[in-house]
C-alpha cells in the first residue's frame, strides 16, 4: 500500500483495456477518480458497476469504454442516463458491449469473485428473457436435486471506492450505505480507494466496515471526491445535480462542452467542485 | 387539479397506500412505490417496515429519497446491510410480505417489461433495466404494481419480459415454483386491476369517482376484462390528502436545496 496523489495511482494502475469496478451504490461513488480517468484518456475499459450512475454516463460519453457490465442503468429518480442510451441506441462516440444482470446476480457475481469461487448461486424457476440475452445458466444441487442459477463471478483488474477514513497504515473505514463496495474490493486484483482524511487512527467499532492495509495498492485523499454523490457525515448527496444532468446530458455537443469545462480543462477534482461552485 | 379537489395522481398514490396492511415487511422500489410506502406510513400504517436495496432495513425517512440511496434512507434505518445481503438473506430467503413495483410495460397476466421499447440488442428505447425487480417480482409473497395507465403502458405484447407476473397464466406461475403468489393489485390512475382467480388474467375491479370503464378499457392495450362486481373507490380523506401534499412539498424543497462541501 501506498499512500500516493490520485494522479500517480490512476496512472499507474489503471491501464487502457482492463475491467474497472467504480462501485459504491449511490454513497461514495468515487467521481474523483472516475474523472481523473477521463482526464488520463483511458480507452477500451470494461466498466462494472451496479447502477453506471453520472459517473459511468460522463466516462462512457466520454470515449473510455468498450464494454459495461451494470445491472440498473438509469439516473435514479430522475430518467434516462443519456449518454449511455446513445452508447447502446446508436453506438456513440463507440460501440458498448453490455453484460446485464439483475442486482442479485450481479452481488452474487461480486460475491464469488470476492472468494475466488468461479460462480455465484440464486434460486431459478424460469428462464427469463435476460437469460436469453445471454444472463445465468443453471445448475443441479447434488445435495437437493434443486436447479439452481448459476452466475459467472465478477473480479474487475481494478476495483476503485471512495471512503470517508483511511489511517497512516492505508487501513480504509467506510461508514453508511456500502453496496456491494466491500465483495467487489476483495474481488479485484488491484484496489485503488480515494479518501475525505488520512486520520492517525480510524478508531472503527469491532464490526465495522474495515479494509485492511494490505488489501489495498494505492490511497489517495480526494476531498469532496464522491460528489455529487455523497460520503455520509461529511457532505449530502447533491441531488439538485442530479436533477440538472438530464438536461447538461441529452444534447452531444452541450455534453463535451460541460465536461472539457468542468473536468477535462481542471487539474484536479477541487478545481472541478470550484467551477461546479459548490467548494470555495 | 380537477373540481373535486384532488388529482389522479392522488387518488392512486392514496389508493395504493390503502393496500398496505400496517406491521407488513415491504420491499419498495423508487418513485410512485416509494411514494405510496411513506404515505401509508404516516397514515393507517405507521409499523410497516420498509426496505430498499440499498440494504436500509426499517427505514423511515422524513422526505421521499430521489435515489434509491440518499443518505436520509441510512440515518433513519434500523440497520444498514450490504446489498449482496439485502437480497440473499432478506428477499430470496422468503422474509418480505410485499414487493412494491413499477415498470415500462405490463401485460394483461401482470408480468412486467423495465429493459427495453423494441428489439434487445438494438432497442428504440433503452430502460434502465433490471435493478431489483426480477428477485422482487419473484420472492416477495405478494407483489403490488403501480403504473399510470394508458395502451403504451398495458400492451398486449412486452418487448420484453423482465419481471414474471403469472407468466401464461392459468396456474402457470405456480406450475413454474415461484415462491411468491404473484401481482395482487394493480393500481393505475384510472382504478385497480386484479388477477381473476381461474385465469389470472388482470381484470377491472375498482374505478376511481368518475372514471368510466369505457375510459379504462380505451386506455388498455388489450381486451380488459372487467369483475363481475366493480366498486368505485372513495375519494381519498382529507387526512390522506394532507399527509400526501405535505410529504411531498417537503421533498420538492429538500431536492432544490444547494449543497456546500465544507473542505
Amino acid at each position: 500500500m501506498g499512500v500516493m496523489p490520485l494522479q500517480e495511482a490512476i496512472a499507474r494502475h489503471v491501464r487502457d483495456g482492463h475491467s474497472v469496478a467504480l462501485e459504491g451504490f449511490t454513497h461514495l461513488i468515487p467521481f474523483a477518480a472516475g474523472h481523473e480517468i477521463i482526464r488520463q484518456g483511458r480507452r477500451n475499459l470494461h466498466l462494472i458497476r451496479m447502477t453506471p450512475d453520472l459517473i459511468y454516463d460522463q466516462m462512457i460519453g466520454m470515449g473510455c469504454a468498450a464494454q459495461l457490465t451494470f445491472s440498473w442503468g438509469g439516473n435514479p429518480g430522475v430518467g434516462s442516463l443519456h449518454r449511455l442510451r446513445e452508447a447502446i441506441e446508436h453506438g456513440w462516440p463507440a460501440p458498448l458491449q453490455i453484460h446485464e444482470h439483475t442486482h442479485a446476480e450481479l452481488g452474487a457475481a461480486y460475491a464469488a469473485g470476492a472468494a475466488g469461487l468461479p460462480c455465484g448461486l440464486l434460486h431459478h424457476y424460469a428462464p427469463t428473457d435476460l437469460d436469453l440475452a445471454g444472463g445465468p445458466h443453471t445448475l443441479v444441487c447434488p445435495f437437493t436435486g434443486q436447479r439452481l442459477r448459476a452466475v459467472r463471478a465478477v473480479n474487475p483488474a481494478v476495483t476503485i471506492l471512495h471512503a470517508q477514513l483511511a489511517d497512516e497504515q492505508g487501513n480504509v473505514l467506510i461508514r453508511g450505505i456500502v453496496g456491494a463496495a466491500r465483495e467487489a474490493a476483495l474481488a479485484a486484483r488491484c484496489v485503488l480507494v480515494t479518501v475525505e482524511a488520512l486520520v492517525p487512527r480510524l478508531d472503527a467499532a469491532p464490526n465495522a466496515l474495515v479494509l485492511p492495509h494490505w488489501l489495498i495498492s494505492a490511497v489517495s485523499v480526494a476531498r469532496g471526491g464522491a460528489h455529487p454523490s455523497y460520503a455520509a457525515g461529511c457532505y449530502e448527496r447533491d441531488n439538485r445535480f442530479y436533477l440538472q444532468w438530464d438536461e447538461i446530458s441529452r444534447d452531444r455537443e452541450h455534453f463535451a462542452s460541460w465536461m472539457r469545462e468542468h473536468v477535462v480543462d481542471c487539474p484536479d477534482h477541487s478545481a472541478t467542485l470550484r467551477r461546479l461552485g459548490v467548494s470555495a | 387539479m380537477s373540481a373535486a379537489g384532488y388529482n389522479a395522481d392522488e387518488m392512486m398514490t392514496v389508493t395504493a397506500a390503502r393496500q398496505l396492511r400496517d406491521g407488513a415487511v415491504c420491499f419498495v422500489g423508487i418513485g410512485l412505490p416509494s411514494a405510496a410506502c411513506n404515505l401509508a406510513l404516516r397514515t393507517h400504517a405507521p409499523r410497516l417496515v420498509l426496505i430498499y436495496e440499498s440494504g436500509t432495513v426499517g427505514t423511515r425517512p422524513r422526505v421521499l429519497p430521489l435515489s434509491i440511496g440518499d443518505g436520509e434512507l441510512a440515518e433513519t434505518a434500523t440497520c444498514v446491510i450490504p446489498l449482496p445481503e439485502v437480497f440473499a438473506h432478506y428477499l430470496q430467503r422468503g422474509r418480505v410480505d410485499v414487493g412494491f413495483l413499477s415498470a415500462a410495460q405490463i401485460d394483461r397476466f401482470g408480468n412486467l417489461n423495465s429493459t427495453v421499447i423494441g428489439p434487445y440488442a438494438q432497442p428504440r428505447v433503452r430502460l434502465p433495466g433490471s435493478g431489483g425487480a426480477p428477485e422482487i417480482a419473484t420472492h416477495a409473497r405478494e407483489v403490488l404494481i403501480i403504473m399510470k395507465q394508458s395502451p403504451r403502458s398495458f400492451v398486449a405484447q412486452l418487448d420484453f419480459m423482465t419481471s414474471v407476473g403469472y407468466l401464461a397464466g392459468a396456474g402457470a406461475r405456480g406450475r413454474a415454483g415461484f415462491p411468491g403468489r404473484g401481482p395482487r393489485a394493480v393500481i393505475t390512475d384510472l382504478g385497480v386491476l386484479r388477477p381473476a382467480s381461474d385465469s389470472d388474467e388482470l381484470e377491472l375491479a375498482a374505478l376511481y369517482p368518475g372514471v368510466t370503464v369505457d375510459a379504462v378499457r380505451a386506455a388498455t392495450g388489450w381486451p380488459l376484462r372487467v369483475a363481475r362486481e366493480v366498486t368505485v373507490l372513495e375519494p381519498p380523506a382529507a387526512a390522506d390528502l394532507t399527509a400526501l401534499r405535505t410529504l411531498q412539498a417537503a421533498t420538492a424543497q429538500a431536492h432544490a436545496a444547494p449543497v456546500r462541501l465544507n473542505l
